[in-house]
């Protein structure tokens, strides 16, 4: 029932067969998805789809839910996540998150920044700060905020809190960037700063992004997929997909009849 | 709006009701009830927007605030004026008697028609009371005379009369010394009388020593050891040099005590009754109705200033509180010491590790039953588990020499500490509970994404924003400690203790010692003194003071948490 228009070859993220399961009732019934290499792959669907479900079974987020369970697997560079084995901080820092709600810690930017690295047990003086400059360059932030490093983050405005979080994210030198709706809550103002921001990304990290907001999804990504009732739909191409979908499901959805 | 006006004109004249108006008033009831009908809508309207309800919360937070603000003021009116050096009056009654005194209170007769006043009459030693009641239709004349003295004594209390004589030591006898001869003279027994306070340390130290000493000996004859062992011998001289030292120390001690005490004076109270009085046992004389304003208000900065640092005296209704304050500030700290980890530690497991579930369900309830338990079955809890329990074993494992005396066998200051820290244990779990799920969830999860731990991101983010919280249930805890006195009672408060839980001997910090506390204090002398009327301005004071010190407590951690606030809370978005 998948309609998969694109081969991916070397994928960073395999998923297999992957089923979720909240207590009983099953949230996502089966994807068979790839996601690309330093390529943005767009996730979107009627809200209740799976797509954020999705997202957090990447970076094993959805342990801390109570009374969930996964079945199937999903491959990171050839070693399924889910095994017994899996270091999941390990895992955590492979494959970097930012969320729906900014939620930069109640601390210095500076300190926010290099939150992963301390918690790695890394204090060397030098290494943060250049860490803190090259992540906070890379967030497209730095300009902004290099005069009051020290300052708490709670300070800063909402758009600037989320690229303090995605710098804080790609401080630990990520693999993969995962985000969920990361403009959901900003200004389109900040919003635009933060698509460009994706753009840039784009060159250095593999992201997955989450959105429900179809133009954003066709002006960041390289790839969409479209999940529907915790199917996967159609997975292809970007512009091909919101072109000339192939199924009748994804046409509705993105020429607005439902959703 | 017309109708409210309506109501509060109609209010306003209804509890005064002056002959006539109540047609009137009754014609304006009839008006209202009559508009309210005509017009529901107005009445609904009032309703609707809420305005009763913020006039009955604003009447019941007004109606806490005046009950905390009256409690306050009764307290301190009651209590500050005790020190302040009041005048002395001289009556002369009409029977032909002669009253020296303080008048203290004054109260309507019988029939309403006159006064009578209560005074302070002091001489405990020759009336056999400190107070009288006396009509004013029995006093003939009043007056002030500027050279009545008041004189503060170790003991019976207050002297209120005249100087008639000095007598010091080696030398003559002077009839009809000025004021400043007995300051002089004063002087001279109080620097003599230090010297002597210095060899008092000093045998206090040899006592210990000795009794140190003792008790090694006895441990070694727990042990066995022969009574030859050259260790136990040499035990055995010191402890006999020690004795002897003590001996010929106690013997210099008491022929200084009868020298010092040789000087004297003679003073006439009222009726001219004449009392010699050792002017060793007098702490202070003054002359009240000689003093100027300034005068007064040094002196009664003097007695505060005793109040904070002395000693008590004269079964405690008397002189300073020092040992009390110091025993509550200590009971309070010790007890957060305990009570503020245990609480948060629980909280955490409560909150971040346990699973939800029928067993955490139930020890919720369980903690939030304790806090409903009442205080004195803490008490005796304290006093069968700590004391006797735990304090027993400890004296059998560790001090066996000292049995049958029990060392942490009974009540102290740790057993009281631990048994508050119970009692407010609660307390601290369930507003850390509050604080730690308050936290919003995106900061948990952004700390977990980042590859923390979940201990990290404990102490890293969660405790650190639940700071303000736990210290709101730190301070809750603290106030409660503070009045807690029931559950001393057993655990270890006494009314007077020789010495206090931190002294220069080893290891400092004497945990097991009894201890004072201001709560216990004002239980004991306003209910237990044998002189309840004498005792009165002390209780008022010593509650001043307990309200003040919880007060300052109170205030030092509102103002860490509101710093705490400030750092770990956002600000607008």
């Amino acid at each position: 029932m998948t309609t998969v228009t694109v081969k991916i070859d070397n994928p960073v993220i395999e998923v297999e067969n992957l089923r979720f399961y909240y207590g009983d009732s099953r949230a996502i019934h089966g994807v068979d998805l790839r996601f690309p290499e330093k390529q943005v792959t767009a996730l979107i669907g009627p809200s209740g789809c799976g797509k954020s479900t999705l997202l957090r079974c990447f970076n094993r987020m959805n342990d801390l839910v109570d009374g969930s369970r996964v079945e199937g697997k999903v491959l990171l560079g050839n070693e399924n996540i889910y095994d017994k084995n899996t270091d999941i901080i390990e895992l955590r820092r492979k494959v970097g998150m930012v969320f729906q709600k900014s939620n930069p810690f109640p601390k210095s930017i500076y300190e926010n920044v290099i939150y992963g690295l301390r918690i790695a047990g890394e204090n060397d003086k030098n290494l943060l700060d250049e860490r803190v400059e090259t992540s906070l360059k890379g967030a497209a932030l730095w300009d902004e905020v290099k005069d009051r490093l020290h300052d708490s983050a709670l300070g800063l405005s909402g758009g600037q809190m989320q690229r303090l979080c995605i710098a804080r994210a790609i401080a630990v030198n990520p693999k993969v960037i995962l985000m969920d709706e990361p403009c959901s809550a900003l200004d389109p103002k900040s919003t635009a700063r933060v698509e460009e921001l994706i753009g840039e990304l784009r060159e250095n990290f593999t992201i997955i992004i989450v959105t429900h907001n179809m133009q954003q999804a066709a002006r960041v990504s390289d790839y969409t997929a479209f999940l529907f009732e915790g199917n996967l739909i159609e997975f292809g191409l970007t512009e091909r997909l919101f072109v000339k979908p192939r199924n009748k499901q994804t046409e509705d959805y993105i020429t607005g009849r439902f959703g | 709006m017309f109708i409210l006006e309506l109501g509060i004109q109609v209010y306003a004249i209804a509890p005064e009701n002056p002959p006539g108006l109540e047609g009137r008033n009754f014609c304006l009831a009839i008006l209202l009830v009559w508009e309210i009908m005509k017009n529901p809508k107005e009445i609904n309207k009032y309703w609707r927007v809420g305005e009763p309800l913020v006039w009955v919360s604003g009447a019941a937070l007004s109606l806490t605030l005046l009950s905390a603000l009256t409690l306050l003021i009764v307290i301190m009116v009651n209590g500050l004026g005790v020190f302040w050096p009041a005048e002395l009056q001289q009556l002369e009654l009409k029977d032909g008697s002669r009253v020296i005194g303080i008048q203290t209170r004054t109260e309507k007769t019988a029939d309403g028609s006159a006064f009578r006043n209560q005074y302070k009459i002091a001489n405990r030693d020759l009336y056999g009371l400190d107070f009288r009641w006396i009509d004013e239709a029995q006093v003939q004349s009043v007056s002030t005379p500027a050279e009545l003295m008041v004189l503060e004594r170790i003991e019976y209390g207050d002297f209120f009369g005249r100087l008639q004589a000095l007598r010091p030591r080696d030398r003559d006898e002077i009839s009809a010394p000025t004021a400043e001869q007995l300051q002089v003279a004063l002087q001279q027994v109080r620097e003599e009388w230090q010297s002597l306070t210095e060899l008092d340390a000093k045998l206090q130290d040899l006592s210990y020593r000795s009794e140190q000493l003792r008790l090694q000996l006895q441990k070694l004859d727990y042990q066995q050891v022969d009574p030859a062992d050259s260790h136990r011998q040499a035990l055995v001289a010191q402890k006999q040099t020690l004795e002897d030292e003590f001996g010929h120390l106690i013997k210099l001690q008491g022929e200084r005590i009868k020298k010092v005490r040789q000087s004297t004076a003679i003073f006439v109270d009222a009726s001219g009754r004449e009392k010699e009085i050792v002017l060793a046992d007098v702490v202070q004389v003054y002359l009240p109705n000689q003093m100027s304003k300034s005068a007064k208000i040094l002196f009664y900065g003097d007695k505060i200033l005793e109040l904070l640092t002395g000693e008590p005296r004269e079964s405690n209704t008397e002189g300073g509180l020092f040992p009390a304050i110091f025993g509550t500030v200590m009971l309070i700290f010790v007890m957060s010491l305990f009570s503020f980890p245990m609480g948060v530690i629980a909280a955490v497991y409560l909150r971040e590790y346990a699973k939800e579930g029928l067993l955490v369900r139930i020890v919720r309830i369980a903690v939030n039953n304790l806090a409903g338990i009442p205080s004195i079955v803490y008490g005796i809890f304290g006093l069968g588990f700590f004391v006797y329990g735990i304090g027993h074993s400890i004296d059998v494992l560790f001090f066996p020499e000292r049995l049958p005396t029990p060392t942490f066998g009974t009540g102290g200051l740790l057993w009281a500490s631990l048994t508050l820290a119970l009692l407010t244990v609660p307390v601290v779990i369930v507003s850390t509970e509050e604080a730690l799920g308050a936290i919003p969830r995106e900061m948990r999860e952004g700390s977990y994404a980042l590859g923390a731990t979940k201990f990290q991101t404990l102490y890293r983010i969660l405790l650190p924003m639940a700071s303000p919280g736990i210290m709101t249930g730190l301070i809750l805890a603290m106030a409660r400690a503070a009045g807690e006195v029931a559950p001393l009672m057993i655990t270890g408060v006494v009314k007077l203790a020789p010495t206090l839980p931190i002294d220069g001997h080893f290891p400092f910090f004497h945990l097991d010692r009894k201890f004072m506390h201001l709560g216990f204090h004002i239980y004991d002398i306003g209910f237990q003194s044998p002189n309840v009327e004498a005792a009165k301005p002390m209780v008022f004071v010593t509650a001043l003071l307990l309200v003040l010190i919880v007060l300052v407590m109170s205030s030092v951690a509102i103002h860490l948490r509101n710093k705490m606030k400030k750092r770990y809370t956002f600000g607008t978005f």
